[in-house]
Formats: structure tokens, sequence, C-alpha cells
């Protein structure tokens, strides 16, 4: 694995200093270069712990089918680059990646701001990429919107719009059937990929029978969270649905320690990663998040050894980027084999074609005609998503009942409608 | 009721802004060093106590007595290792020498920060509370931490004003910031006096950083703003007096929860912010300033 990044310092003076080190970098790594492997950049956030385990996913995936001879022959090399969660930094790494080191493909990011951001390159680089974990409606929309030009970019994890269904259709199971809940608060941050979230949340929550009374986006910089669960519990919801990803562990921490009545259900990303329960002193006990994965849980068969085999390598288990990045070098590989080429048109025209069962399900994506088009299908036999709840400093599944491990289970202080 | 919760959640958070503020006024009223570190030094603490309870096991005091312990450290090794080489130099011109102890201790900041980063990843950390529960104050539902957090700021300020004007270390303090050059002619040391105030600092910003992680967390990202937020309380309440600091420390507080419950959470800083650009055209020297 190569490993590279942009170290801070040079953000401060982005002209030559910068392009003089990489070019120097650049050289040192394409001199030690097989012949001919099949090169897979991955750009992500190396200090966050959702981005963190992208870029080792990735390169798990990649150790394994070289292991099985690789490719017809052909090695599979992954190149790294820490983005430091900037979309700067990214553009400027998917430039080298394509331009120096002379990849292929790139897998990048979980942040939707990034991926928005690099989408054009991906069009004026004709360079296929496809994100493990960004989540904005308009990355789909875009290659609809423009086909012949932004056809390289695919969209490798579920829309906001998706994401918003898989929220109603477990609310709609745990929460309005089993606790006959009747009432919602939205609180969601501020960021590209709440925008289409909380809409999706705003049309599918009152069809399932969550009516919803308030509404609030706060910013991604917000410390004290105490003024928001205030003005929450004025409104006496029965449940939170949230939308958050930068934040994660202070609310958690703070609607634990004020002892805020009222559940929370929804997307909160940090939640999806193994050291929340740590991180967050336990106080993330009783908060539903909903997943594409999660430990010990066999979506697909892939899905537990994959986990079980990135513990045993990297020490902690994957974070939901990492499932859909592994997912993805897999499935590149595929393509690769398909399409008996690495050219950037045959091998979107494979990708295209994409059937694979992977740890997270059945990844197809959706076509030129569709609405969200090069996004993953969302829908049973396919990718459905799971609702998950932290007990007892574990990860449990709690929908669908297919892979359920477990009831729904709240802290002391919580105050549930019909219990 | 809001008021009331206003009231109680105002208190909390100022009394820990005029925790982290103090410390950092003093260095730069004895020494006239602004120490732009001192976001990294709260966070180290932080995160230092974070990482003793929950990788190392130990209980929740000897965690938080780590995390001051770490604060302290640091303290002594943004002196020794930055200000201290910066301001003894030759070769630096003595006009000169501020900037570059600004520049240096900005640049300190920042690798503690991506030190904290790339082994903590930027992700939150909180400190598990020393006292857990919530009470009900006036039909306002309190966590008990809160209150530990504003009694301990309150105390230690309290200590810290003993301190300096009851005992003869914290004399000489005082004098130090008030004529450098007549401790000197009295035959005490300026530097043992600088080593007692940055020992002082690191206390300070520890005892602050452990408390803010136990109220609200702390992340990698959170070193700029809370070396800015103690920045604009100090300038606010005017460069280098500690109960300008003091005072300006809970206008900001409430200020902030104010605009959070009345306005928006979103809006939060502005207002103070706005507040101190006034103060800068009225009264450039700040609210108790001397210069």
């Amino acid at each position: 694995m190569t490993k590279t990044s942009l170290p801070r310092v040079f953000r401060s003076f982005p002209g030559l200093l910068g392009a003089t080190a990489l070019g120097l970098l650049a050289t040192a790594s394409g001199q030690a270069l097989a012949a001919d492997p099949i090169k897979i950049g991955v750009i992500a956030e190396a200090q966050a712990i959702a981005g963190a385990s992208i870029p080792q996913a990735a390169q798990m995936a990649a150790d394994e089918i070289n292991a099985k001879g690789g490719v017809d022959g052909r090695k599979i090399e992954i190149v790294t680059y820490d983005n430091h969660s900037s979309s700067a930094d990214s553009v400027r790494a998917f430039q080298r990646a394509v331009n120096e080191d002379k990849v292929n493909i790139v897998i990048a990011s979980y942040i939707s701001e990034v991926v928005l951001a690099l989408e054009p390159w991906a069009s004026r680089l004709k360079t296929p990429f496809i994100t493990p974990g960004a989540a904005s409606n308009e990355i789909s929309k875009s290659v609809h919107n423009d086909y012949e030009k932004n056809k390289y970019t695919f969209h490798g994890y579920l829309t906001s719009a998706a994401l918003a269904l898989s929220v109603c259709d477990a609310a709609k199971e745990l929460l309005v059937e089993q606790k006959n809940m009747k009432t919602a608060v939205i609180m969601s941050e501020d960021a590209a990929w709440t925008k289409p979230l909380d809409v999706g949340y705003e049309e599918c929550l009152p069809k399932i029978g969550l009516k919803v009374i308030d509404h609030i986006r706060f910013s991604p910089d917000t410390t004290d969270f105490t003024p928001i669960f205030n003005k929450i519990e004025g409104t006496k919801p029965d449940v939170m649905i949230t939308g958050i990803s930068h934040v994660g562990v202070q609310p958690t921490v703070q609607w634990k320690n004020q002892q805020v009545p009222i559940p929370m259900f929804g997307i909160s990303s940090q939640a999806t990663n193994s050291t929340f329960g740590k991180d967050t002193n336990d106080a993330s006990n009783g908060v539903l998040y909903q997943g594409v994965s999660g430990t010990g849980v066999a979506v697909t068969e892939k899905s537990v050894p994959f986990a079980d085999g990135f513990n045993k390598r990297f020490g902690n288990f994957p974070s939901y980027a990492g499932y859909t990045a592994y997912d993805e070098v897999y499935y590149i590989a595929d393509a690769v084999k398909r399409a008996g080429s690495t050219d950037a048109d045959k091998l979107v025209d494979a990708l295209e074609k994409t059937d694979w069962v992977g740890t997270i399900g059945r990844v197809q994506f959706y076509g030129k005609d569709d609405p969200f088009t090069h996004s993953i299908k969302y829908g049973k036999g396919l990718i459905t998503g799971l609702m998950l709840q932290w007990q007892d400093g574990k990860q449990v599944a709690v929908w669908p009942k297919e892979v359920a491990k477990g009831q729904l289970k709240f802290p002391s202080f919580i105050k549930v409608t019909s219990n | 009721m809001l008021a009331f919760q206003i009231l109680i959640d105002g208190f909390a958070i100022s009394a820990l802004y005029a925790l982290g503020a103090t410390g950092f006024t003093l260095i730069f009223g004895v020494s006239g060093v602004l120490n732009l570190s001192h976001g990294a030094i709260m966070v180290l603490a932080a995160v230092a106590a974070w990482a003793a309870a929950s990788v190392l096991h130990v209980d929740t005091y000897t965690g938080a007595l780590i995390g001051v312990a770490v604060a302290l450290v640091a303290a002594f090794a943004t002196y020794f290792a930055v200000v201290q080489p910066i301001q003894k130099s030759t070769r630096i011109p003595n006009e000169e020498k501020e900037i570059f102890v600004l520049t240096g201790t900005l640049l300190w900041g920042i690798m503690i920060q991506e030190l904290i980063a790339y082994f903590f990843t930027n992700n939150a950390k909180t400190v598990l509370p020393i006292i857990e529960g919530v009470i009900d104050i006036l039909g306002v539902r309190t966590p008990r931490n809160e209150i530990f957090t504003a009694v301990v700021c309150c105390l230690v300020i309290a200590l810290l004003w003993l301190m300096v004007n009851r005992t003869r270390t914290g004399k000489a303090v005082l004098a130090a910031s008030m004529n450098p050059r007549g401790v000197t002619l009295l035959g005490l040391e300026l530097g043992s006096i600088y080593v007692v105030v940055w020992a002082i600092y690191g206390i300070l910003a520890g005892i602050a950083g452990v408390l803010l992680g136990m109220f609200l967390g702390v992340s990698s990202y959170s070193v700029g703003p809370l070396t800015a937020s103690a920045f604009s309380i100090v300038v606010l309440g005017g460069l280098g007096s500690v109960s300008g600091s003091l005072i300006a420390a809970f206008v900001v507080g409430y200020l902030e929860t104010l605009t959070a419950y009345l306005i928006s959470p979103a809006y939060r800083t502005i207002p103070a912010l706005l507040l101190l650009v006034a103060v800068m055209y009225v009264r450039p020297q700040g609210l108790l300033g001397r210069r």
C-alpha cells in the first residue's frame, strides 16, 4: 500500500511547496510499481472514525482478491490519500491520483460536500469514482441530469431519500405499531446530506402515522445541545427523529446527562462506530440508529466474516463506510473482469450492470432513466438497511425481523408512550 | 421556567469560560505572552482524562487528575520549548518577539491538535461526570455535574484570588504584572515568577478542559474555537485584567445562552462577537483594561 498524505502545513502554502513535494513523492511511488496492476485510489478521512475504515477495508478486499490470483492475473493495488476531511485536499488528491499515480478508479470519502466537489473532477478527468458513504441526493441527481458528462460517478451508499425511507420503514413497525407513538420532532444538523433527508422525513413520517410537530436544524459546530433539547421537550413529542453525522458523541452524552426523556431514533452516523459506546462513556445506551450493517449481524453470509476479519487485522470493527468500501473493491474487480479492461468508459458500462451480493446486501445501480442514476438500489431483496440500538454497551439489531437480535430497550429516564 | 433555565445554564457555561480565560489573561498580564495554544492544552487535558478512564480504566477522579497533570506538563512544555527560547533569543529583535511568540504558540497548538486527531481521531470525546444524575432546581431539570462544574470553577477562582492577594508568591506575581522592572529591583527572580505563572496557568487550563469534557465534550475541532473564545473574552475584559476577564466571561456566557434559547442555537456566538467589535470601537482597552 502506498501511503501518502497532504500535511496540514501545506494547506497554507497550496502552491509551489505542496506541488513540489507531491511531485517528488509521486515519482518515488511510481517507480515501485509492479507490471500492470489494477490501481484503485482511495481518498478518505484518515482522522475520522467513519473515514479511517475506508482505506483499511479496501486494502483488505484487495489482499483477499490478490491472494486468490487477482483479476485475470492482474493484482489490485490500493493507493491511499488522507484528505483531512477537506474538499480542497480531496480535489488535489484526486488530481494527483489520476495524473501522477495513474489510478484506474477512485473510491472516496463519506462526506457529501467532499463527494460533490470531486464529482466534476471525475467528469473532467474521465475517471470512474465511487463514494462509500456520502448520502446527498445531489450526487446521483447530477448523473441523471447530465448523464454523458457525469456518468463516471457512482453512489455506493444509500441516498438521503432512501435513508429517510429506511428510517420510516423501521419506525412504522418499531414505534407506531409496537409502541403506539404518534408525534415526532425532526432534529438534524445543517449539512448537504440532511436537506434531502429532511424532505424525505417530512414526507414519509406522516404517512406511517407520526405527526411532525417541529423541525429543528442546527449548526454542525454546535457543542451545547441543552437549548435544543429544551425546545424539543417543550413540544412534548413521542420521539426525536435524528439526522446527525458530523455531531453524535456530544448530543448523546448531553441527552443522557440531562436525562431528556424522549428516545432518539434515525440516522446517527457516529453511533454506527463500534467505539461510540466508549467515546460516550456508555451514554449511547438506548440510542436507535439506522445502518446498512452491524457487528454480528448477518445481513448476508459475507457480513460477519468481513467484520471479524477486519477486527482481527485492525483491532476495531469497521465503520459503515468500511463495509461499503470493502464491497466496492470486490464489485470493481468484478466489473474489470466483465469489461476485460480498465478503460474508463468500458468500466462504467460494466459497473452499471453490477449485480453483486456484498456485505450490506445485493448491490445494483439505478439506471440512466431513474432519478437517482448510479445510486445503489433500495428495497426488499436488495438493500433495506437495518435499525440497531445501543444496549448495555453493545450494538443490537432490532429491525427488520429477519436479522433482529433483540427488542427495544430504553434507559430508565426515557418515557416511552405505551410502556 | 425558561428564565430559570437560562439563569442556570448561563451560569455554568460562564463559570467555565471564566476559569478558562483566567489563566490565559494571567500569563499575558505577567509576561506579555498571548498563548494561542490555549485551546489545544484544554482539549489535551480533556482527552487525557478520557483516555485514562476508558483506555487505562482508572476511576473518574484519577482520570480527572491525570488530565490536569497532563495540562500542567503541556503548559511547561509550551513555556520551555516555545516561549522561553523566543524570549531569550538574541537573533530575534525585541520588538518582533511578541509576534514570534504568537506564531510559535499558534503552531504549537496546531501540532498538539494534529497529534490528538492522529492518535485519538477527530471524533468528540467526553469525560465521565464525577457526579451523575439530575436534580430539580425551581422546575429546571439540572444535571448534578453542571452544578459541580460551576462550584469547582468558582472555588478555583476564589483560591486563585486568595493566593494572589494573601501569599508571598502570589504577591510577587501580582507585582510582576504591575511592574516587572520594579520586581527585579526588589531582588526577585522574574524567571521563577514566570515558572509559577505557567504552573498556575497549566492547572487552570487543565481543570477547565476536564470540566468542559464532562459538561459538553471536546474534539480536536474544539481547539480553534476554544482559543478564540478565551481570546475574545480576554480582549473584551481588557488584556491582562483578571477581574475584567471574569466579568467578560459572564457577559459572553449569558449573551450566548440568551441567544441560543431566545433566538436560535445556530446564532449562539454572533451577538458576543458583535459586542466585542462594538467595545473595540468605543473602548479599545476593554472593559477593565489599563492600556
